[in-house]
């Protein structure tokens, strides 16, 4: 039999309560359950989290370089999305 | 029974000192030695997250015997220190049930040996922390923690090794064979222990068991692995009659101590 | 249409954002030979990891006191963390951690030649970590920087950890040159061991090291060997001073005109012997990740089997 590796799984940490989970690696394991304790053990080793997600690597989707001027450039000029565009009234308060 | 004269009691501790001393010492003396044999993996682990959970369970179980000798020496009231304990003591005074040293073996027998301490372990420290010495019942607390963590990692790893392939669940089946007689001296008491039970400051064993044994019957029915009947049960660690193991443990582990007396680290 | 004289190759958009400090991330193209650099460099410092466990592990046995074995064992668990950090920033151009091992366990791929000596007392516990991890610190500090962004950030965290490791290693020392005689003789007498081989960490001379320079262009490395071997001298000399130890090189000498240490040349024959093969503990260390690994092979079987029954199991529930 041909040893087949175990997948593959990124892990995202949520380092305290009200934060997002973030991205911190990646790490071997045979299924979700060990996914989860896998990085428990070698992502948390410094109290560097209160919560794991793991998603399996081949699950992930990603934007494509080459279309990342077509994607985001668009955002660049809209500028009124933003707050600061807008002039309020000095008088004006809590807006 | 319990004497009533206290003046050697110290502020944490309303139970007799003496007696509590060599029961502190045998828990000390057990997570110690297991947690050496688990650092014998460290760098050898069949793949590397694994070598990172035996290690955190290693430094675990190193932490929790850390605790109950910093305990024992303050029980004793001899002045010795965690390590006077640890590294100047000759195997027939260790206290450890025989599980604990028996060589890791393959991957299979690491876990087995795990699993049947681990199941002691949690229900033992489940009782513990809510006894009655606050010194003891705080570590207990804290260990209890790390030992539903170690629980879990040892009997994930059973069912994935008895319903994995056919060579793991031989190997598996092997290692229970080997190492189940090594299970019954964990809840038989000795006369350390015994001492403490009459007086409510060790939970009565018999009051374990059930809730041990279907938890391993549970883990080994999903584990497609029958489990063993009319084990002979190995007796003598905890009075400090040990296997041969542990003569080669311990003059590795006190080499530093031995060769080179009272100095500093 | 642009004439090709105006439009930038892909080689030189690539250039021009490691120029203007853009990281390059795992999709973004990139020139073979710098994928091809960067897995053979991240998975020799995985490796290095790796087969860096071995030495320390061998007295995690022995440490003298329970407080060191509770270091060291974390120590040594934090360099299998560091070397799985980086096989994983390998993993994403598109090698897999199977392959990295597979070129280890051959002999294909190399690790650092420093884990090929021996370590023979307690003191040893202490230059590796003072010294070696000193070393590798200095090379590894400037990675952080570096162009390729997963290999960057696994750096970062590694540099984290790291810095307790090569303080627990001067604390090793200072304690033993504090202590009893025997301790401190101890001390110097692995001094005297470690010293050249950690010099041999940072290659081979400038004058010999003929990918530097484009490797310092990719901005995959960021000092050269000589830099990082002389800021490695000064750096030790007045901690080895500290510690009351003497430096087994006569030709120490502080040089004030230069404003840094002059030093002997490192035995390059034995440097070149131990890459090649023929060190002390060569065929022991890659023996042990090989029966590791082999030994292994069937616990990864079982858990695999063991995840594919379950997932049809659950298949067949829903």
């Amino acid at each position: 039999m041909t040893q087949q590796e175990w997948p593959l799984w990124e892990v995202f940490i949520r380092s305290k309560q009200g934060l997002d989970h973030k991205h911190v690696g990646s790490l071997h394991a045979a299924d979700a359950a060990m996914a989860v304790q896998n990085a428990r053990d070698v992502y948390t080793r410094r109290l560097e989290g209160v919560s794991i997600w793991v998603v399996e690597s081949k699950h992930i989707h990603a934007s494509n370089p080459d279309d990342a001027e077509a994607f985001f450039d668009p955002a660049a000029d809209k500028v009124y999305r933003h707050p600061t565009f807008y002039e309020v009234p000095d008088s004006i308060k809590h807006m | 029974m319990l004497t009533q004269d206290f003046t050697n009691a110290t502020a944490t501790s309303a139970t007799e000192p003496s007696l509590l001393f060599p029961f502190v010492l045998q828990l000390a003396d057990t997570s110690l030695i297991l947690a050496h044999r688990l650092s014998e993996w460290c760098g050898h682990g069949p793949i590397l997250e694994q070598d990172l959970a035996m290690a955190n369970i290693a430094l675990d179980l190193l932490g929790e015997a850390r605790s109950y000798y910093q305990y024992a020496a303050e029980l004793e009231g001899k002045g010795r220190t965690e390590d006077d304990l640890a590294y100047l003591r000759s195997a027939v005074e260790y206290r450890n049930p025989l599980l604990v040293e028996q060589p890791n073996g393959d991957f299979a027998h690491t876990v087995v040996r795990q699993f049947l301490f681990d199941n002691y372990h949690y229900h033992l420290l489940k009782a513990l922390k809510d006894g009655p010495d606050t010194h003891l019942a705080g570590i207990a607390e804290k260990s209890f923690k790390e030992a539903a963590y170690h629980l879990k990692w040892s009997s994930e790893w059973i069912i994935r090794l008895g319903d994995g392939t056919a060579e793991s669940w031989q190997r598996l089946d092997k290692a229970i064979a080997a190492l189940w007689r090594f299970a019954g001296e964990l809840t038989t008491p000795a006369p350390a222990e015994t001492a403490l039970q009459e007086i409510g400051v060790v939970p009565d064993y018999a009051t374990l068991l059930p809730a041990m044994q279907a938890y391993a019957a549970q883990v080994l029915a999903e584990a497609t692995v029958p489990e063993p009947t009319a084990v002979f049960a190995q007796q003598g660690g905890k009075i400090g009659r040990h296997s041969e193991h542990l003569g080669y443990l311990l003059s590795e582990l006190q080499y530093m101590q031995r060769t080179y007396p009272g100095m500093t680290w | 249409m642009e004439t090709s004289e105006q439009v930038l190759s892909p080689e030189e958009q690539f250039q021009a954002r490691i120029d203007a400090d853009i990281r390059i991330e795992p999709k973004d193209w990139m020139p073979d030979a710098y994928r091809k650099t960067l897995i053979r460099q991240i998975s020799q410092h995985a490796h290095s990891e790796l087969v860096g466990m071995l030495p320390e592990g061998n007295w995690i046995t022995r440490a003298p006191s329970l407080k060191r074995k509770s270091i060291l064992l974390a120590k040594v668990q934090d360099e299998a963390g560091h070397g799985l950090y980086l096989y994983s920033a390998a993993e994403t151009l598109g090698t897999t951690r199977d392959q990295m091992l597979a070129d280890l366990h051959s002999g294909k791929a190399k690790y650092s030649s420093i884990f090929n000596y021996p370590t023979l007392s307690w003191a040893d516990m202490g230059c590796v970590g003072w010294l070696v991890d000193g070393a590798a610190i200095l090379n590894q500090v400037p990675l952080c920087r570096t162009s390729y962004g997963p290999y960057a950030r696994a750096m970062v965290r590694v540099c984290k950890e790291e810095s307790f490791h090569q303080r627990q290693g001067f604390e090793i020392m200072q304690t033993l040159c504090e202590g009893a005689p025997e301790q401190k003789a101890m001390a110097q007498e692995a001094l005297n061991r470690w010293w050249w081989p950690t010099l041999m960490m940072f290659g081979p001379k400038d004058a010999d090291s003929p990918n530097t320079e484009q490797s310092m262009k990719w901005r995959i490395k960021r000092f050269t060997n000589d830099e990082l071997r002389q800021k490695f001298v000064d750096m030790m000399v007045p901690q080895a001073e500290f510690l009351g130890l003497t430096v087994p090189d006569e030709k120490v000498k502080w040089n004030e005109e230069r404003q840094a240490y002059d030093f002997g040349e490192v035995n390059w024959d034995e440097f070149w012997a131990v890459v090649k093969g023929n060190g002390l503990c060569n065929h022991e260390r890659l023996q042990a990740r090989v029966s590791a690994h082999d030994e292994g092979a069937w616990v990864r079987e079982a858990a695999l089997a063991h995840a594919a029954k379950r997932a049809a199991k659950e298949a067949v529930a829903a």
